[in-house]
């Protein structure tokens, strides 16, 4: 049968490959190579060697940014990943209206970052006027905090359901013998079910982790970086760096910067999985 | 087991903090929706949480200036043709393609797997402007074949949710459409087409999530000037004046989110498997 299959590689592969071939493979190589060259547009392209590298952190945004984002995904990981769990276990006690707490929760996802951005821009631009502080876009410690609050927003109803789905595959004889064996309720919360849950865990804070180091959009529409490139994350500083700025030079350097931004996201990926998956228990 | 008297109560307590709870949810929502109704001037900071009242009700006005004046509904067509076309590719190429890399053992098949789950994840940034000068060179630049870029750039996900499921599926059902005589291109459709539904349905919810909501693809292939899709369109409000037209902004915005809400409370259940599919497979 394998050989019969074999023969139509090119029905079943080649729409896809050629695709993948100019969607992602030729750009990430091309994109890789560019790093190491100066270039405005990609007809004048020279050699440059590590220069863009050495002139990433020639003015301080990029470096701001990381420790912006850095601190950003680890609040926001915390946050939405404690509270969709506490809601996923207010949900998961067979209470009457689950489904529609459920469906309400879950509902901000399906808004796109440059909407959620402009809607949390108006809200929490007039909170901060009725209480008399300066706008969003004039501290950019209010910039940060709404970020965080727009994310809670938005993910927690995603990763409440994935947590939901791990609570329920958790074999109630398995709480049954603990209760009877005399566990109070926390004991057979972090013993039990956080333990039973770890796969969950691990997708959980992987998808928050690296949805809010690669946050953009969001970032884009609600703050825009202000005041002064204060509120900017890495994405939206690589974005800055090749489309803002006018200069020989910045597009080779934006190419550097994204390269080391995939860089840090393979490895923040990497060493989070690694570290859940040996959490992880069979029942 | 049945529940306590205790618990009963607890529940009770508990349901009413998490109504309260929803409503806070579903607050900004309302809250651009009344504002939406309003006159540009009562949106002011300091009046943005007072609800319509004689004096700055509009009615639908700013939904047909926004309309008329940012030309909405080609927006809206856009988006849709992208999503549509984009998805449907996805779902078409990504699952023969899936199909073929799990039964045929090679250097191809698992060439591919390895780039495809790399490939989710890798940021957007590393590959934005080469991914654009390739379009443009190879005229991929229009809403009508954008859809091959999101192929491309899309196929990661798909690949491997649609693997993960072939390789639970057993070969035996498949081994007999041949000896009955089926070619493979029909045993990929009237054999593993219908078992890889519930995987279709999944895999065509999380990328109309993604392709229906992206910003930077869009603004980076396509003319701005010719076409704009509905993220770009909101995001032109505040690029094209000096000042924000807060009012029509938030009608577009309205117009954008009620068809989303809309949708998902048709569909919610197929919507909420689909999440709790893709994330179980990733």
């Amino acid at each position: 049968m394998e050989k019969a299959i074999k023969r139509y590689w090119p029905v079943f592969v080649l729409p896809t490959l050629i695709a993948f071939i100019i969607g992602f493979v030729w750009p990430f190589i091309w994109g890789t190579g560019l790093s190491f060259c100066k270039f405005t547009t990609v007809k004048n392209v020279q050699f440059a060697g590590l220069s863009n590298y050495k002139m990433i952190f020639m003015d301080d945004t990029f470096t701001h940014a990381f420790w912006f984002t850095a601190a950003f995904t680890v609040v926001s990981t915390v946050l939405v990943n404690v509270l969709a769990f506490a809601i996923a276990l207010l949900l998961t006690r067979g209470m009457r209206g689950t489904n529609a707490f459920r469906t309400i929760f879950f509902l901000p996802n399906l808004i796109g970052g440059i909407v959620l951005g402009y809607i949390w821009q108006i809200l929490l631009n007039g909170l901060l006027s009725a209480w008399g502080k300066s706008l969003l876009a004039l501290n950019a410690t209010y910039g940060f905090w709404g970020l965080i609050v727009l994310m809670c927003w938005q993910q927690i109803g995603y990763m409440m359901i994935i947590y939901i789905a791990g609570l329920q595959n958790v074999p109630t004889d398995l709480i049954e013998a603990a209760r009877i064996d005399g566990a109070t309720s926390s004991q057979i919360l972090f013993k039990i079910k956080v333990p039973m849950v770890m796969p969950s865990v691990t997708i959980c804070t992987f998808l928050t982790l690296t949805n809010s180091f690669k946050l953009f959009d969001q970032n884009l529409s609600l703050t825009a970086g202000e005041p002064a490139k204060q509120s900017m994350m890495l994405a939206y500083n690589i974005y800055d760096t090749f489309y803002a700025r006018s200069g020989p030079q910045w597009k080779g350097i934006g190419q550097a910067k994204a390269v080391v931004f995939f860089l840090f996201v393979v490895v923040i990926s990497l060493l989070q999985l690694h570290f859940t998956r040996s959490k992880e228990v069979q029942a | 087991m049945g529940a306590t008297k205790k618990d009963r109560r607890i529940n009770a307590v508990l349901s009413v903090l998490l109504t309260i709870l929803c409503i806070a949810w579903m607050y900004p929502v309302f809250m651009i929706l009344m504002n939406s109704l309003k006159t540009e001037r009562a949106i002011t900071t300091t009046h943005a949480f007072e609800l319509p009242n004689a004096e700055t009700f509009v009615g639908l006005k700013n939904y047909i200036y926004g309309i008329q004046e940012m030309d909405f509904l080609s927006s809206f067509w856009y988006s849709l043709v992208i999503t549509v076309s984009s998805v449907a590719l996805i779902l078409l190429c990504c699952s023969m393609c899936a199909w073929y890399i799990t039964r045929v053992q090679g250097v191809l098949g698992k060439g591919m797997y390895y780039l495809c789950v790399f490939s989710m994840i890798v940021p957007f940034q590393m590959v934005m402007f080469t991914l654009a000068k390739t379009a443009d060179t190879l005229k991929l630049n229009n809403p009508y074949n954008i859809c091959i870029i999101y192929l491309g750039f899309g196929a990661g996900l798909a690949v491997f949710m649609f693997t993960g499921f072939v390789k639970s599926m057993p070969i035996a059902i498949e081994e007999a459409a041949m000896i009955d005589g089926c070619n493979p291109i029909q045993i990929f459709f009237k054999v593993v087409c219908p078992i890889l539904k519930p995987t279709m349905i999944s895999t065509a919810i999380l990328e109309t999530m993604w392709v229906w909501n992206d910003y930077l693809l869009p603004t980076l292939v396509l003319d701005i000037k010719t076409y704009r899709t509905i993220p770009m369109a909101i995001q032109y409000f505040r690029g094209s004046y000096g000042k924000v037209e807060m009012a029509p902004m938030m009608a577009c915005i309205m117009i954008t989110v009620l068809p989303v809400i809309v949708l998902y409370l048709l569909c919610q259940k197929y919507i909420i498997d689909g999440v709790v599919a893709g994330a179980v497979k990733g």
